[in-house]
């Protein structure tokens, strides 16, 4: 299946802004995480398709995820 | 007693006199300073029925008990005065530095009463209070009165708070500035000052001011700033990237508002993000008095530079204009800035007007030329001047986007409560806050009860913003607690790293006095009830603890929150019940005999 992750904030740091990415059927957040060196403990906010889920979630096809380090404001 | 100096200084400008009273200790137990007591002050002194233009309204312009001290972020000021938008219980808070320098100066609290005869200014200069011709002011904008001012002082130390253009014309989205770029930006006090023909107040201190337990406040200040140093927001992402990082955020959530609110997910909202700023735009940044977070940005743009823009200002001039221009958007936040008017609502009343244009009810005639429309960046920018001179169209359009809209019969295309313009979340993909837009006694405003923080940013937990469950007493509490962090004089957004029982031991350790949290909560509690008993006498009701059509009645059209609705029918009578007041709203006898009121 076909994904696409968007990193915010300081995760863009020597990685991308937006990739797609081709994962197994029945993969988990974490696994977009791992190869990108990013710990679940690092994401503050994780939205999938703006659904606020953690690392344990499954993922589906055409899946927008969104990574964020701690930040906010006002 | 520390915090306080002890001090009120009033100003009866009809007749030419300054005097100094005691600050009233009891009522500041209660009340604490700042807003609340302000608030209270405000409420006693000022019949409901005054006209807001008036000279028997009153402008309390108050610092909270730790304005001054070596608190984090304990710079702020408020302005409390009846709103001529809307009537009611107007408290708009600043940053900078002249808040601290009023308490420097010896002063808890400015009151301004009566009118002038003539344009003039506030001198303050420790004991000497001077009242001071402003003719030759008169006119400048912000930028050019306050280098005057100083100038004329001859002390670089002096610190000034004043009014542009759009006060002085009595604009009811103006706002009163201090230190050149930070507002006491909503309610229209700006025209309050105006209407008084005072033009500024500058402010030269040398005092200090006390902390009763200065050992004490060793330990706690010390655990305070390790707590805003380590926590993500405070410690890593307000420094870095200032608050328009929340662009991003807001924007993948599905309820970030564009075109007016006729839409709430921008596919190109990443040009004009705080990532996006930080990279091409700053040049440093620009921390309020004793301010360890630092969110201020000081940036630059073709043709000039200055401060900003905020998360909010970058939203209204941006996506909910249509435009993706940063360097428009700078140049609509300086000429804010220069003329004294309140970002958010202004460029609310330009997209309103950018609609009104859109579905026919305003004609290309009454334009004179200057574009109005979605995505017309430049157009954008030279209305944001023709309201702060009141030409044209610009005249009408600086009353806000309620009597803009409602002058040409839709006033349902302004996106306001109670008048006053919502900022940049769309309530129906978050209840709590929707709720809280709702609900907030000075209308359409974000910084009342940050429900965003739990229902989007996770802090202090994570709350399922599509929830109802618990909302109500969420809102409640930060509503209470926010009412206590204004009132202490300190910046909201420390509370993304601290809790109420940190606050207690700072304001213990200030002050001497020995506040429990449920105690302190209590005096938050109190200053709700009042602002909203006064909101009663002027006429408001549960009718108006409510929001837009288009927000109420119509799910999110696009993006990831597409098809939410706010379900704001179900959580109304769950927040009254929670605040203890009946079902149309009213504080109920016994909650107000519990709170001492
Ligand atoms: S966090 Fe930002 S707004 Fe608050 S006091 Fe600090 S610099 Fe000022």
């Amino acid at each position: 299946m076909r994904v696409t992750v968007k990193l915010f904030a300081t995760f863009r740091d020597g990685r991308f802004k937006v990739e797609e990415r081709e994962l197994p059927e029945g993969s988990k957040v974490m696994s977009v995480l791992e190869p990108l060196n990013i710990k679940p403990e690092e994401v503050a906010i994780c939205l999938v398709n703006g659904q606020n889920v953690d690392e344990q979630h499954v993922l589906n096809d055409g899946d927008t995820i969104a990574l964020f380090p701690p930040v906010g404001g006002g | 007693m520390g915090g306080y100096t002890g001090k009120v200084l009033r100003v009866n400008l009809t007749e030419g006199k300054t005097s100094t009273e005691p600050l009233n200790m009891e009522l500041a137990r209660k009340y604490l300073s700042g807003r609340g007591l302000a608030g209270k002050m405000f409420a006693d002194e000022v019949a409901a029925d005054v006209d807001a233009l008036s000279p028997e309204n009153k402008l309390f312009i108050a610092t909270g008990a730790l304005t001054g001290t070596n608190a984090p972020t304990s710079g702020r000021y408020v302005v409390v005065t009846k709103s001529p938008l809307n009537g009611v219980i107007a408290s708009s808070n600043s940053g900078g530095q002249w808040g601290a320098h009023l308490k420097f100066a010896g002063y808890d609290m400015v009151i301004l009463e009566g009118k002038a005869d003539r344009p003039v200014y506030i001198s303050i200069q420790d004991d000497v209070v001077e009242i001071k011709d402003a003719a030759h002011v008169w006119g400048k904008d912000v930028y050019a009165t306050t280098e005057t001012l100083k100038q004329e002082f001859g002390d670089d130390k002096a610190k000034v708070l004043s009014i542009g253009p759009a006060g002085e014309n009595l604009s009811l989205i103006s706002a009163v500035m201090n230190d050149l770029y930070r507002a006491a930006g909503r309610s229209g006090v700006g025209a309050v000052m105006g209407s008084k023909n005072v033009k500024a107040i500058l402010v030269r201190g040398t005092g200090k001011v006390e902390n009763a337990n200065a050992d004490v406040m060793k330990n706690v200040l010390s655990s305070a700033l390790g707590k805003l140093r380590e926590n993500g927001v405070t410690g890593q992402g307000l420094p870095t990237y200032g608050t328009a990082v929340l662009v991003n955020i807001i924007n993948e959530t599905g309820i970030y508002p564009v075109n007016n609110f006729q839409e709430s997910y921008d596919s190109q909202a990443d040009l004009i993000s705080g990532e996006t700023m930080t990279a091409n735009h700053l040049i440093k940044k620009d921390p309020c008095y004793r301010c360890p977070i630092a969110c201020g940005r000081y940036s630059k743009w073709e043709g000039g530079e200055g401060a900003g823009p905020e998360y909010e200002t970058v939203w209204v001039f941006g996506s909910n204009s249509g435009i993706h221009d940063f360097d428009a958007i700078h140049k609509a936040n300086d000429w804010c800035n220069r003329l004294g008017l309140d970002t958010i609502s202004v460029g609310a009343t330009i997209a309103a007007g950018m609609e009104l244009v859109q579905r026919g009810y305003i004609k290309p005639e009454e334009l004179d030329g200057t574009p109005l429309e979605f995505g017309n960046a430049a157009g954008m920018v030279e209305w944001v001047r023709k309201i702060g001179y009141a030409e044209g169209l610009g005249a009408k359009m600086a009353l806000g986007s309620y009597r803009l809209a409602e002058s040409y019969g839709a006033p349902e295309l302004s996106m306001t409560v109670k008048k006053l313009e919502i900022p940049a979340y769309d309530p129906r993909g978050v209840q709590g806050q929707g709720l809280q837009f709702a609900t907030s006694n000075r209308g359409g405003c974000h910084v009342r009860g940050y429900m965003i923080s739990p229902e989007v940013l996770g802090l202090p937990e994570k709350l399922d913003r599509t929830s109802l469950e618990g909302k109500a007493t969420w809102v409640k509490i930060f509503q209470d607690l926010t009412a206590v962090i204004d009132s202490l004089g300190l910046c909201l957004f420390s509370s993304f790293a601290l809790g109420l029982s940190d606050y207690a031991a700072l304001v213990n350790a200030v002050t001497g006095e020995n506040y429990s949290d449920e105690e302190l909560l209590a005096c938050g509690e109190r200053i709700w009830n009042n602002e909203r008993l006064h909101n009663l006498r002027v006429g408001y009701s549960a009718a108006e603890d409510t929001l837009p059509k288009r927000l109420l009645n119509d799910p999110i059209v696009d993006g990831p929150s597409k098809g939410q609705t706010l379900k704001l029918a179900e959580l109304l009578p769950q927040y009254y019940a929670e605040r203890g007041w009946d079902g149309a709203g009213v504080p109920k006898p016994e909650l107000l005999t519990k709170l001492g009121m």
